[in-house]
């Protein structure tokens, strides 16, 4: 990555079909860091991820998204989904550069089959993604993130659909190869949240809280007692919650 | 496909035997509805003059059917790109479908002669609306995931279109092809029953106007065994243009 990566704040209201979704929000993106949102489905994560990167929300923003170095937001931004997004009809390959592709540049060969094998997808560079497992496809989805090269990563639950040990290895090699990058990590998995977290922030009806009992540094063991401690604690945060 | 192969041919034989029962039970005379034997002695004996006919009827079909889907595929690419081309163009479409092909033949007969070329301009204008309207709904239809993921990779209108919208409505586009290969030879007959002096169209008239009916009904079954055997070509050529694209029947429902 040739830039330093930038903090975020987020300021302003939020309407959808006329309802205040959020009024008055205001999250700040720490830099280099994960930030993730937690919170029940439905309440606006989200919706806050994809204001982030500029895309369609349905509703109404009006409000400020700046960066910490107050360049632009939108053209730093790579983003990855619950689905992997990879295009059937090309192969892996083909879909790691897909960005150089739409973007009318000559990919980066060396770098595109360089990603595909720290993911550990070199055996299957020529396969498409009806060839591949679930957790396949989101490493592959994982390679194209990163072929983007872009400082700010926005994540929204791309490990949700995964099982439960490709779901940890795949929390792993996302940590290591997102590293130095400001994350954005969008989860309703109160586990994720503490094992990949800098910063946990919950999402409810009520607004945004800061959850402060989180301790030490990322990547938490999964299996740890105080990993595991912090889970149940969220998790009862995430349950106190007003309806 | 073997099997589906197996099961075409069966059913032909069951439609033939049908035939047969129904000429041997009414005992209609053979210039009303000739026996498939009958049919079949047509064709052996006029194989020279149906063969130099449907040769002429499978070129004005073939080219028609190119003609249109290039012409059908890039109007559909310019009702993407051009909001000025939908809203003129998308009402005219419906419009012409309105106006019954047999009711423009002649006209075009008259502007285009009786030469392939109204044929031909008959088989395109069949087969344009099936193609425009299956390709402009498959490319309105990309996963907007993916829509979402090229905006963020800053990718253009135009690359959008060509690598992503274009690629994910190939299997629309086949569909669309299917549909125009089963149109195609009825724009065709159409145009030579207008008025042309070749063609099967042209002569099952003939066959008519003087009472060969087994003639007729002869060139009649080579013109169903040309667009079925076309019909499976363009399938398969239409499911290798979008072969990672998944095809399920309905056995599993």
């Amino acid at each position: 990555m040739h830039e330093a990566p930038p903090g975020l704040l987020l300021q302003g209201d939020f309407h959808h079909a006329g309802q205040p979704l959020f009024d008055g929000i205001r999250l700040g993106i720490e830099a280099g860091k994960w930030t993730c949102l937690v919170g029940p489905s439905g309440v606006g994560k989200s919706t806050l991820l994809r204001l982030i990167a500029d895309l369609d929300t349905g509703g109404e923003f009006s409000g400020t998204i700046v960066a910490g170095d107050e360049r632009p937001v939108t053209a730093r931004v790579a983003y990855m989904a619950q689905t992997d997004l990879l295009a059937p009809w090309l192969d892996v390959y083909e879909n790691v550069v897909l960005g150089a592709r739409l973007r009318g540049e000559t990919p980066d060969r060396a770098r595109a089959e360089r990603l595909i094998a720290r993911v550990g997808l070199e055996p299957h560079r020529h396969k498409r993604p009806a060839s591949l497992s679930g957790g396949m496809r989101q490493r592959a989805a994982l390679a194209r993130m990163l072929m983007e090269d872009r400082p700010l990563a926005l994540l929204d639950e791309p490990f949700a659909a995964l099982d439960a040990r490709t779901r940890s290895e795949m929390q792993e090699l996302a940590h290591e190869m997102l590293g130095g990058r400001t994350v954005v990590l969008v989860t309703h998995d109160p586990a994720e949240a503490v094992r990949l977290a800098d910063e946990i922030i919950i999402v409810s009806a009520a607004g945004l809280s800061r959850y402060e009992n989180l301790e030490g540094q990322p990547i938490r063991a999964a299996e740890a007692a105080e990993t595991l401690a912090m889970q149940s604690d969220l998790l009862r945060r995430l349950r106190e919650l007003p309806q | 496909m073997k099997s589906r192969f197996i099961d075409g041919l069966l059913s032909a034989c069951a439609a033939l035997a049908l035939w047969q029962a129904i000429v041997w039970l009414t005992g209609v005379p053979p210039f009303i509805l000739p026996g498939p034997g009958g049919v079949l002695r047509a064709l052996i004996d006029n194989r020279a003059l149906i063969a130099e006919n449907a040769g002429t009827t499978i070129i004005e079909v073939l080219i028609g059917l190119v003609l249109g889907a290039a012409i059908g595929g890039a109007t559909a690419l310019h009702l993407m790109i051009s909001p000025m081309a939908r809203r003129l163009l998308l009402p005219l479409m419906v419009f012409s479908q309105a106006i019954p092909i047999f009711a423009l033949a002649p006209i075009l007969t008259l502007w285009l002669g009786y030469g392939i070329i109204s044929k031909i301009a008959v088989t395109v204008l069949m087969i344009f609306f099936p193609v425009v309207s299956t390709f402009y709904d498959g490319l309105r239809r990309t996963d907007p995931g993916l829509l979402d993921l090229a905006r963020t990779m800053g990718a253009t209108p135009m690359s959008t279109l060509l690598r992503l919208r274009l690629p994910a409505a190939l299997p629309a586009f086949g569909s669309g092809l299917r549909l125009a290969a089963v149109y195609a030879p009825i724009g065709a007959v159409i145009g030579e029953w207008v008025g042309a002096s070749k063609g099967l169209g042209y002569l099952m008239l003939l066959a008519n106007g003087r009472s060969k009916v087994d003639l007729m009904f002869a060139a009649l079954f080579v013109l169903a065994a040309f667009t079925v055997i076309l019909h499976a070509v363009i399938s398969i050529a239409a499911r290798r243009m979008a072969d990672w694209s998944k095809e399920t029947d309905g056995s599993g429902v």
